[in-house]
């Protein structure tokens, strides 16, 4: 049976500064409304793309009966039948390295628990040295984080469960 | 040399690459789209990573879903198999850019011979024979109708662009090449981005044979012979075989010379096929050259024992080729059958179930395939299942055996071209080693 990816070394040491200024440059991305930002200085060029509206994030109901089958579960060995029926998952819309927070020492964007509302940002996934930020599609409490910081993530791959509050 | 290495492709290539990095001790990662999530080169590596949906120019065409997925792999070098991004110099300039070595040759190269006027005029300039036509991209109709009355009716028009079969239009006399040229330029346009458009002499029961070569980071190069490849529908191989029969010797030589030629013009690294089209009197034309590794590559790892893919892989990673021509050696006859989920009769693809999988087998007779039963052959991607390869001591042999092969091989739930072989296999044309583009054209019909 095939086995998800784990790389040998940890996510790249992103350096503060770095983490810090690229959040910086995604906060005037999002308030002037652009999806992707590009900034140049010292040497150094910065681009962030943000997720919405070029690269939705992929959310959609967990089907009440998604039971893992054997045979069919190689790519998606998440547990879902403890999950209830109304229950939405976030799932990767890219390849990258997943990151909880804007930074090592920032504090995660999201946590278990927390109410979240349509559009705020869950989590940042780093593909070829762009950081994507994937939103939340609609509002709702976040029921589980299902991935670690720094970890790889595969195209399809379960992120977060929701659960949709009105 | 690589620890791991991803496999930027799916179906009976990415297993074939698989096999390979194992006896090599690489570990392997496979790139797959949601489509191929449950194929049998996903079960059998050792990593798997999904790139994305099945659309191809989502997932298999998506260069940096793929360069991510190499990234956060750790995976040093990439293989991109042949199709998708296997001739995409962006990708290889990519690749070198993010720290990847991409297995194939240098992105210069792809791109010089990418271009098939560009090719042409290389070939050209090596002193490697090529089909009189035109240089240069046609301008306009006029230019386009000059040319073709200079070559010589029959012409072919052919998009720059192009390529499998695609984007041609062949024209019998001066009359018709006005429509035809106006109809590949919009074809052309539409399919491929480009309108380029040039024109050659058309060579009516021509052969198709083309050499593998070899070279390494040293300016080694060596050709590993021929292979006619003449069998075909709709410009599409479908029975491949080396050596190729009825050359003369000074034909074959010719060939070998020449397509070591056009490789030194382009300083060619890694394992690359330079084709020819090959006239009822022996005199053979460059037509383009194949800057990755072939769907029929297996025939003539069966005549000389080298494994092509291994060869990629350590020129790749720098180690020289450690021979020269003479140190290449030639024994027996090998054919190859390209199994196609396609109608035998009508070419058109069968994707479905396949539900009962019976490969052949025994003495002299090799099977690359990602087959298994259950499958569902998903409709995406391409329509070929798997290859039978035979090798024999002559060619006699190798035909006897690959009639046996045939006829012993179970594929349930879709159509396949397996009928379209054993045809072939017992078509006097075929047994006489003088099948022409024209018989293709015959058995179709």
């Amino acid at each position: 049976m095939a086995r998800r990816s784990r790389p040998a070394s940890s996510a790249p040491g992103a350096d503060d500064r770095l983490v810090d200024l690229t959040r910086r440059v995604a906060a005037i991305a999002t308030e002037l409304g652009l999806s992707e930002i590009e900034v140049e200085s010292a040497g150094m060029r910065l681009r962030v793309q943000r997720a919405s509206p070029t690269v939705p994030a992929v959310v959609h109901a967990v089907p009440a009966a998604a039971v893992s089958v054997p045979g069919t579960a190689s790519v998606e060995p998440v547990v879902v039948d403890t999950v209830p029926p109304n229950v939405i998952t976030v799932e990767a819309p890219m390849v990258g390295t997943f990151y909880r927070a804007s930074g090592p020492t920032a504090e995660p964007f999201v946590r278990e628990g927390d109410v979240v509302k349509e559009g705020q940002i869950l989590c940042i996934i780093e593909a070829m040295k762009l950081m994507n930020e994937i939103e939340a599609k609609a509002a709702g409490r976040i029921v589980k984080v299902l991935v670690e910081n720094g970890q790889p993530v595969e195209y399809g791959q379960r992120l977060f469960l929701i659960e949709p509050v009105r | 040399m690589f620890h791991k290495i991803l496999i930027a492709n799916r179906g009976e290539i990415a297993l074939r690459i698989m096999r390979t990095c194992r006896e090599m001790g690489i570990r392997t990662v496979i790139a797959h789209s949601t489509a191929d999530a449950h194929s049998l080169p996903v079960r059998l590596a050792d990593e798997t990573i999904c790139i994305g949906p099945d659309a191809p120019r989502a997932s298999y065409l998506n260069m940096p879903s793929v360069i991510s997925a190499a990234v956060v792999t750790d995976s040093e070098a990439i293989h991109p198999g042949y199709g998708f991004l296997s001739e995409n110099a962006t990708f290889a300039d990519v690749c070198r850019a993010s720290g990847l070595t991409f297995i194939g040759p240098a992105p210069e190269a792809i791109r010089l011979m990418g271009d098939k006027a560009q090719a042409r005029v290389i070939a050209k300039q090596a002193g490697v024979p090529v089909v009189p036509g035109s240089e240069l991209p046609l301008k306009n109709e006029a230019e386009a109708l000059e040319v073709a009355d200079e070559a010589g009716y029959p012409v072919i028009f052919k998009a720059s662009a192009g390529g499998g079969g695609r984007g041609m239009r062949i024209v019998r006399d001066h009359a018709g090449a006005a429509q035809a040229f106006a109809a590949c330029q919009a074809e052309a346009g539409a399919a491929f981005g480009s309108s380029e458009i040039y024109c050659e002499k058309y060579i009516e029961e021509s052969r198709h044979v083309e050499v593998q070569v070899l070279g390494d980071r040293n300016g080694i190069r060596v050709h590993l012979g021929e292979r006619d490849c003449s069998v075909q529908r709709r410009h599409q191989k479908l029975i491949e075989e080396s050596p190729a029969p009825s050359l003369s010797a000074e034909t074959r030589s010719g060939l070998h010379r020449a397509a070591l030629l056009a490789a030194a013009a382009v300083n060619y690294v890694s394992a690359g096929t330079v084709e020819f089209l090959v006239a009822p009197d022996g005199s053979y034309y460059f037509i383009e050259m194949n800057t990755r590794i072939q769907v029929e590559h297996p025939v003539t790892e069966a005549i000389t024992g080298l494994d092509l893919i291994r060869e990629q892989i350590r020129i790749a990673a720098g180690e020289p080729l450690g021979y020269r021509q003479d140190g290449v050696r030639f024994e027996g006859h090998a054919i190859e059958c390209r199994v196609n989920a396609e109608d035998p009769e009508t070419f058109a693809p069968s994707a479905g179930r396949v539900t009962a999988w019976i490969p052949p087998g025994g003495f002299g007779v090799r099977v690359d395939s990602h087959l298994m039963a259950p499958y569902a052959v998903p409709p995406f991607y391409d329509s070929l299942l798997g290859k039978i390869i035979v090798r024999g001591r002559d060619r006699a042999e190798a035909i006897e055996r690959m009639r046996r092969a045939l006829r012993e091989t179970v594929i349930e739930g879709v159509k396949t071209t397996l009928p379209f072989h054993l045809k072939v296999l017992t078509d006097d044309a075929f047994v006489d080693g003088r099948f022409t583009s024209a018989d293709a054209a015959r058995l179709h019909h």
